[in-house]
């Protein structure tokens, strides 16, 4: 298992609360589009992300992150960095 | 994807307020009558949501001052700081406001927006850390933006998680940018600035605190909570304006830090503006020396503030925080809080209407900001229309 898949299987875990079991979750699964998150919600979901990695996610790379794959990225980024 | 297409969120909820007849952000005072009644749709009203603290834009000795400037400088300095827009009246307001503060210098800026903006951008650029309270105002937000910093946010108020942040940053922590405000604009909760300097203290880094709706109001002689929590001197940036309490338009930083000075060399929203007219800089300086002269307005302002908060209260409403000339009403939704704050307009009183995502916690809010101005029976006639309207919620 690559990192970058033991980061989404952590992730995908950990996105029950957000998801409130409505779709099957996966790598493609928009964060807005498909779990019809806001943005206060998605605000909690960054956060519950930083404490589960023990990580800081900086606000800029927000724009980029359209799925569940992009935001288990960021991660593997910022970790691989730290 | 065309250039307007990006637009299409905004005038659907245009058309959704236009459904309700009712658009909080369309709102003209017709007859600005003093610092605290206005004319509004032909209605006398009363405002209660205008930050003007201490009631000083309609004060004589700053609307001579003011006068006085303006037939003597003349009506603007059409240029920048740095070129041919510091005159004389700039750089004394500079020396008054450090003065003021006991710091070292001060740096003037157009707008308190500005001030933000030039502060962070040029402070923090690519390569450097900023760390941000959750809930801090957008000029925060879009300092760090044009700067290119790495921006980080903590918890709203949270000291605990600011450490945790600074922790994560490793040798990284000692050159950050901490970033918070004395009073919250939007539900006028006050920071915890205490913890907060004893985080920065084991972890090092800078502080920036925004006293934008709290210099004027907190502290013994007006300097804000820097001054009331007995900090001044471990916060290395003060950041604020002159558009709340000294009634005006501009913005400010004082430091101790000799670099400061180096800051207008590198600070755009500083260097590509114009400068502020020569009356505002007349009235920003009387302003300052009434701030200077003594406690009355402060004690008149925190008595409304008091009154208002502890009537409301009473009412059962539940509120945003505890009495500060911010008074924040929580309603359950969007529709609801605007349908209360154009029955509030109807019956003569003028708040803020704050909804999200511009909220904390998706909240919706009717806002009201107290003035030493108000006069207690104005307080009470703010107090008689929201119970009137208690049944509704």
């Amino acid at each position: 298992m690559t990192e970058y898949q033991r980061i989404l299987a952590d992730m995908t875990k950990g996105l029950a609360p957000f998801t409130k079991g409505r779709v099957e979750v996966n790598e493609n699964t928009e964060l807005v589009g498909d779990l019809e998150l806001d943005s206060l919600q998605i605000m909690e979901l960054l956060l519950f992300v930083e404490d589960s990695f023990d990580i800081s996610i900086p606000v800029s790379i927000l724009p980029d992150v359209k799925t569940v794959g992009d935001l288990a990225k960021q991660v593997e980024k910022i970790i691989g960095n730290s | 994807m065309g250039l307007f297409t990006k637009f299409e969120g905004l005038a659907q909820g245009r058309a959704e307020l236009g459904a309700l007849g009712i658009d909080p952000f369309a709102v003209r005072i017709e007859k600005i009558i003093s610092p605290t009644e206005g004319i509004i749709h032909g209605r006398h009203t009363i405002l209660a949501g205008t930050n003007n603290y201490l009631g000083l834009t309609f004060n004589p000795e700053c609307i001579a001052s003011a006068r006085l400037a303006l037939e003597n400088e003349g009506t603007g300095t059409t240029g920048s700081r740095m070129a041919n827009g510091s005159y004389s009246g700039h750089r004394k307001l500079e020396q008054e406001m450090a003065a003021f503060y006991g710091k070292r210098d001060a740096i003037v800026f157009s707008t308190g927006y500005q001030a933000n903006l030039g502060m962070i951008s040029a402070l923090a650029g690519p390569g450097d850390v900023v760390l941000i309270d959750a809930d801090c105002h957008a000029s925060i937000y879009d300092g760090c933006r044009l700067g290119g910093a790495e921006t980080i946010r903590f918890r709203h108020n949270n000291a605990e998680d600011l450490a945790k942040r600074l922790r994560r940053l490793g040798e990284r922590a000692a050159d950050a940018l901490i970033v918070v405000e004395g009073i919250y604009s939007m539900l006028g909760d006050r920071a915890p600035l205490k913890e907060i300097v004893a985080v920065k203290r084991e972890f090092g880094g800078y502080l920036m605190v925004d006293e934008a709706h709290s210099f004027g109001v907190l502290g013994e002689r007006g300097c804000g909570l820097v001054e009331e929590l007995g900090i001044i001197d471990d916060v290395e940036f003060i950041v604020g304006t002159f558009s709340k309490s000294l009634g005006c338009a501009g913005g400010y930083c004082v430091s101790n830090l000799p670099e400061l000075d180096l800051i207008r060399y590198a600070s755009r929203p500083y260097i590509f503006t114009a400068s502020p007219a020569p009356a505002t800089i007349a009235s920003a300086r009387q302003a300052l020396r009434i701030l200077e002269s003594g406690k009355d307005l402060r004690q008149k302002l925190h008595d409304n503030a008091t009154r208002l908060h502890a009537g409301l209260a009473a009412l059962g409403y539940t509120l945003g925080g505890p009495p500060s000339p911010v008074v924040a009403v929580v309603l359950e939704g969007k529709v609801e809080a605007l349908q209360f704050w154009d029955s509030l307009l109807k019956l003569g009183v003028y708040v803020n209407l704050m909804l999200p995502p511009a909220t904390p916690n998706g909240v919706s809010l009717i806002r009201c900001s107290v003035s030493a101005a108000h006069t207690p029976e104005q307080i009470d006639a703010v107090c008689a229309a929201f119970a009137k309207l208690r049944a509704k919620v």
